[in-house]
């Protein structure tokens, strides 16, 4: 074997002999190409800026953050709130001043109602304040349980869900179903909520004109044609719309017959937020779909608070098991949070007890939106924007002067002057550069059951002075 | 080997002791551990690093201790094997469940709706239909009494394996509670909290129906706010109606594009969302581990933003104080030192911590004994230790007065409902001893203590106890997915409610029970429950710790030695 191996040796070095010289050379150039391609590096981009340790230094010494938060002129117009003392009720103390409110949405005024105070003084008195858990962990509490079989009831759903924030309801509801990749049809007037949902949401979407049906039609079958080019990918992607029944920002209504009619022709899901239209529209104030005599199982989901007609704190969503369950374990509001204080939830639980005993209330509640709608028209130069039974209306200037704060300036004074006259209004607050269709300035005026005649008829003459005063 | 000083920027040498990379626990790790372990079978107390023994001694005025024993490899296995066969079981059961041979319980689409794109994928809940479902008992265990150091269930009984349940319209009466975050026993419905909470109720009703900006700023908001700054000794302090929403939607107006977020990969699901809301560049640290910060912010400024190489505008560190799910506190002078040196800001969420840690309990900035002015951004909630509800943020001037003109909350959500925020005075009130009594001072004392003694003897016992010794949170490792739900109804049957967590909340094979702490607990409560945990502890073989230390009374905490590794 040794002598095996010294034969292919010799017979190398011969073969090393008589071979020509070039043959030799270029093999030597190959063997130094290759010694060369094993030892180089495969990316050499990162050499070409390596730092040295005393370079990241002077880097880092260099380095000079932005302020944390930029500084807040302390003439900001939101950065001095009005201060409330004692309960924002029908009669309200601004800032020591006794006044008629037409700026809270206690449309039905029960944020004073004795009945309400009483049974949430009988939980407190029971429960405590806090739940100090979230629903899994030992926060759920029979009121808990028995709000959300109350609201499934009264809404004439198979389930709901509460909620301890208002704000984070339809927040969570909506990156609960809708994921990455998804498409939501949304309409431009949305509320901030509903616009942070679809950011958490991470999915496509598709913004239509306001309340313009051909608009999301269009949208619609723009998707459909595109569907139809990638039945794979359709297969998978859920699509929703979108929509609230009475716009915070608007004041208008929802076509929901017609949604819903789109709805079954493309094959898309509905989320309606109520927060506005809950407890105020249709008959027993079960909102827009009441109001349209739509079967409200057609409604993929419902989203409210309980923060304005019921006048406790948090929110809810309903519709049929299917779809709400999901949420009992994906709605990260819900999952994550602590549950709501028992003596809020006993509180809407009577609220809705006086709902379902008096059902008449609505029918005040939309005389009196009609009446503040008839009585502010033809105020000079403002403008009233809403329909007339929505009981949150906005005013706004007729001839914007270009700039939105000289406008917000202007309407400032108008809530002023009524403020010196006792009556509460408010301007109408956004985040301007976070909101993705910004509204255009206006004053809130708010309608409320306690109002009465008289209260009304002093907060339109109040307007319409400051109006004719003021706008010139 | 406990957490120590030696996971530390200055000496810049991650601690491997045994030549092993300190991952989380998995079984890669457990089985390098595993041989390497026969031959120093007891901890020996060289192998205890203390911080006030370091050279970093400096930085932590009181020991630092810290464990996460390793999961015993047989343990792992044995857990992978379980979550094998579920997943076997489950597949042949949605297997039959197609052929409609077993029942299906899983409510359906509507019978119009069966041409649209499924709401939900098939997989998507594959876990809760087939694993969840086994023992959703253990969770939304509904109650009918104060979430107090005892509480009283409503019993309730499935017929169709926990698809649905019933309520039987019986109460248990009495359960020892080890679940509810009650730090402070402030969840009551006597005494001076409830009494001013009711007064407010009567004078201003529940609800304010209008937002921060609008109309609906209270007196007492404004009262509360005051008081929440001068409890935390800091400039201005701004409260939310929600804890979750606090995070989700401050950290937006904090931060932005061309903005960094470094975050722990252990923060709370609103601390995600917030940065993911923010729309700036999120990047993971380990947990608690400060090389893993130092490098990811080192790198930052140094090479700046990706693919521009601009310079990052600031860079935002987030951490929670005590780490809910771990039971580990932050190692906040550490933070601190790195935040100043690389000019970072700090967000600090002190859900769990505040009111629960420190001789004040003003939270792990006074566990710490460190200046609270060092913490740009306090956060924290008023459901935990002050058994109310919503958040807070304190911190300078210019930051409070940013976030209430252009907090998502202040403009757009509800103001806090009036009682809630009399109870948080009240009870704030007590834990500064502003009421006159000590009935506060007692309460975060008592805390302590019973902390110290409840995580004593579990150790003891021989359970695997996760996160600082101080830390009022206790999990206790179960590992396998047959005892999550064995230990809650057993522990359940001996009236005690627990809580009990899996994946997702956990790594998949690191389930747990989580008790929490209560200065209402009194001795013999915690007696009690220790007993029967202890027998449940035989009863399902819980006791896996190989490190366990020797009963003894009179030894100080600080002095048990046991072994473990950091993460």
């Amino acid at each position: 074997m040794a002598s095996g191996q010294q034969w292919v040796l010799v017979e190398m070095v011969q073969a090393f002999y008589e071979a020509p010289a070039y043959h030799l050379i270029l093999e030597g150039i190959l063997i130094l190409w290759i010694i060369r391609l094993l030892f180089s590096k495969t990316y050499k981009l990162h050499e070409t800026y390596k730092l040295t340790e005393k370079e990241k230094e002077d880097l880092i010494e260099e380095w000079q953050p932005e302020p944390l938060v930029p500084a807040t002129s302390k003439d900001h117009p939101s950065l001095n709130y009005v201060v409330v003392t004692g309960p924002p009720s029908h009669k309200i103390v601004i800032d020591g001043k006794e006044c008629i409110n037409f700026a809270s949405f206690n449309f039905l005024g029960l944020l004073d109602n004795k009945r309400v105070k009483e049974k949430a003084l009988a939980s407190l008195k029971k429960y405590g304040v806090g739940t100090c858990g979230p629903r899994g962990f030992y926060g759920t509490f029979d009121v808990h349980l028995e709000l959300e079989s109350r609201l499934a009831k009264f809404m004439k759903t198979e389930e709901a869900i509460i909620y301890s924030y208002g704000f984070a309801t339809i927040a969570s509801a909506i990156p609960a179903y809708s994921k990455r990749g998804d498409i939501i049809f949304v309409d431009e007037a949305a509320c901030f909520s509903i616009q942070k949902g679809l950011q958490a949401s991470r999915s496509f979407i598709k913004y239509f004109k306001h309340n313009d049906m051909e608009d999301l039609e269009r949208l619609l079958k723009e998707q459909e044609l595109e569907d139809q080019k990638n039945p794979r990918k359709a297969r998978v992607t859920r699509k929703f719309i979108v929509v609230e029944g009475l716009y915070i920002n608007t004041a208008d209504i929802c076509p929901l017959p017609d949604l819903v009619k789109l709805k079954y022709k493309y094959k898309v899901r509905i989320f309606l937020e109520e927060s506005m239209s809950f407890g105020v529209l249709g008959e027993h104030g079960r909102g827009v779909t009441e109001h349209f005599g739509v079967n409200i199982d057609d409604i993929d989901l419902i989203s409210a608070n309980m923060e304005n007609a019921v006048a406790s704190i948090g929110g809810f969503c309903c519709g049929r098991s299917f779809v709400i369950d999901h949420q009992r374990l994906s709605g990260q509001g819900y999952c994550f949070s602590a549950s709501l204080p028992p003596m809020l939830a006993a509180a809407a639980i009577e609220a809705l007890n006086i709902m379902e005993e008096d059902p008449d209330i609505f029918t005040v509640l939309r005389e009196k939106s009609k009446q503040i709608y008839m009585d502010l028209q033809g105020t000079p130069g403002l403008k009233l924007v809403g329909v007339p039974f929505a009981p949150a209306l906005h005013l706004q200037l007729e001839k914007s002067s270009g700039c939105r704060n000289s406008d917000m300036q202007l309407l400032r004074s108008i809530v002023d002057y009524c403020l010196e006259k006792h009556v509460v209004l408010t301007l109408a607050r956004y985040l301007e550069k976070e909101e993705r269709f910004l509204p255009p300035p206006s004053i809130r005026v708010v309608v409320t059951i306690e109002q009465t005649e008289d209260d009304i008829q002093k907060a339109v003459s109040c307007i319409k002075e400051a109006a004719s005063a003021l706008l010139k | 080997m406990t957490e120590s000083p030696a996971t530390k920027p200055a000496n810049g040498e991650v601690r491997v002791k045994n030549g092993l990379k300190p991952e989380r626990n998995g079984l890669v790790k457990s089985l390098h551990r595993c041989h390497e372990r026969q031959h120093k079978h007891h901890c020996h107390p060289d192998e205890e690093e203390v911080h006030a023994a370091s050279h970093h001694g400096s930085l932590y005025k009181r020991p630092f201790i810290e464990s996460f024993e390793e999961t015993p490899m047989l343990v792992a296995v044995l857990t992978y094997m379980g979550y094998g066969i579920l997943t076997i079981f489950g597949y042949l059961r949605d297997f039959l469940r197609q052929w409609k041979i077993e029942r299906c319980h899983i409510a359906r689409e509507k019978e119009e709706q069966k041409d649209f794109v499924p709401l939900y994928q098939d997989f998507e809940n594959f876990y809760t239909r087939n694993l969840y479902m086994r023992i959703r008992d253990n969770w939304n265990r509904p109650i009918c009494s104060v979430p107090g150091a005892k509480m009283d269930l409503m019993e309730r009984a499935s017929q169709d394996y926990n698809w649905t349940f019933e309520y039987t319209g019986r109460v248990v009466p009495d359960v020892i509670n080890l679940g509810s975050y009650n730090y402070l026993g402030f969840a009551e419905n006597t005494g001076p909290c409830a009494e001013s909470a009711a007064e407010v109720t009567v004078k201003y009703g529940v609800g304010v129906a209008s937002t921060r900006q609008e109309i609906g700023n209270l007196d007492r908001h404004e009262e509360m706010e005051k008081l929440v700054a001068k409890f935390l000794g800091v400039e201005s302090a701004m409260a939310f109606g929600m804890g979750f929403a606090t995070n989700s939607m401050n950290m937006p107006a904090l931060a932005g594009k061309g903005c960094l977020i470094l975050s722990d990969e252990l923060n709370h699901a609103s601390l995600v969302l917030g940065a993911r809301l923010s729309g700036s560049t999120i990047r993971v640290f380990k947990h608690n581990n400060m090389q893993s910060l130092e490098k990811l912010l080192k790198e930052a400024i140094v090479h700046g933003q990706p693919r521009t190489h601009r310079p990052w505008k600031k860079i935002l560190i987030v951490v929670e104080g005590i780490y809910s799910m771990e039971g580990s506190i932050v190692r906040l002078p550490e933070v601190i030192a790195l935040k100043k040196r690389y000019r970072a800001y700090l967000y600090l969420d002190e859900a769990h911590s505040i009111g629960a840690l420190g001789p004040r309990g003003r939270g792990v900035v006074d566990y710490f004994g460190l200046d609270p002015c060092d913490v740009d951004v306090m956060m924290g909630t008023f459901t935990k230790s002050f058994g109310a509800a919503g958040g807070y943020i304190a911190g300078k001037r210019e930051l409070i007065e940013y976030l209430r003109s252009h907090s998502h909350s202040a403009v757009y959500a509800t103001s806090m409902s009036p009682p809630v925020v009399e109870q948080i005075i009240t009870s704030m009130k007590c834990i500064m001893g502003e009421d006159g009594t000590t009935i506060g001072c007692d309460r975060v004392r008592q805390l302590a203590e019973n902390t110290v003694y409840f995580r004593k003897r579990l150790r003891e016992m021989g359970f695997i106890i996760y996160g600082n010794n101080d830390s009022p949170v206790v999990p206790m490792m179960l590992y396998m997915p047959a005892k999550i739900g064995a230990f809650g109804r057993e522990m359940l049957k001996r009236n005690i409610g627990v809580v009990v967590v899996g994946f997702p909340a956990t790594p998949i094979i690191e389930s747990r029970a989580r008790f929490c702490i209560s200065a209402a607990h009194s001795k013999d409560m915690l007696d009690r429950a220790l007993s029967v945990i202890s027998e449940v502890g035989d009863l399902l073989q819980l006791k896996y710790s190989r490190h366990r230390i020797q009963p003894s009374s009179a030894r100080p905490f600080d002095d048990n030695v046991y072994e473990d590794i950091d993460d």
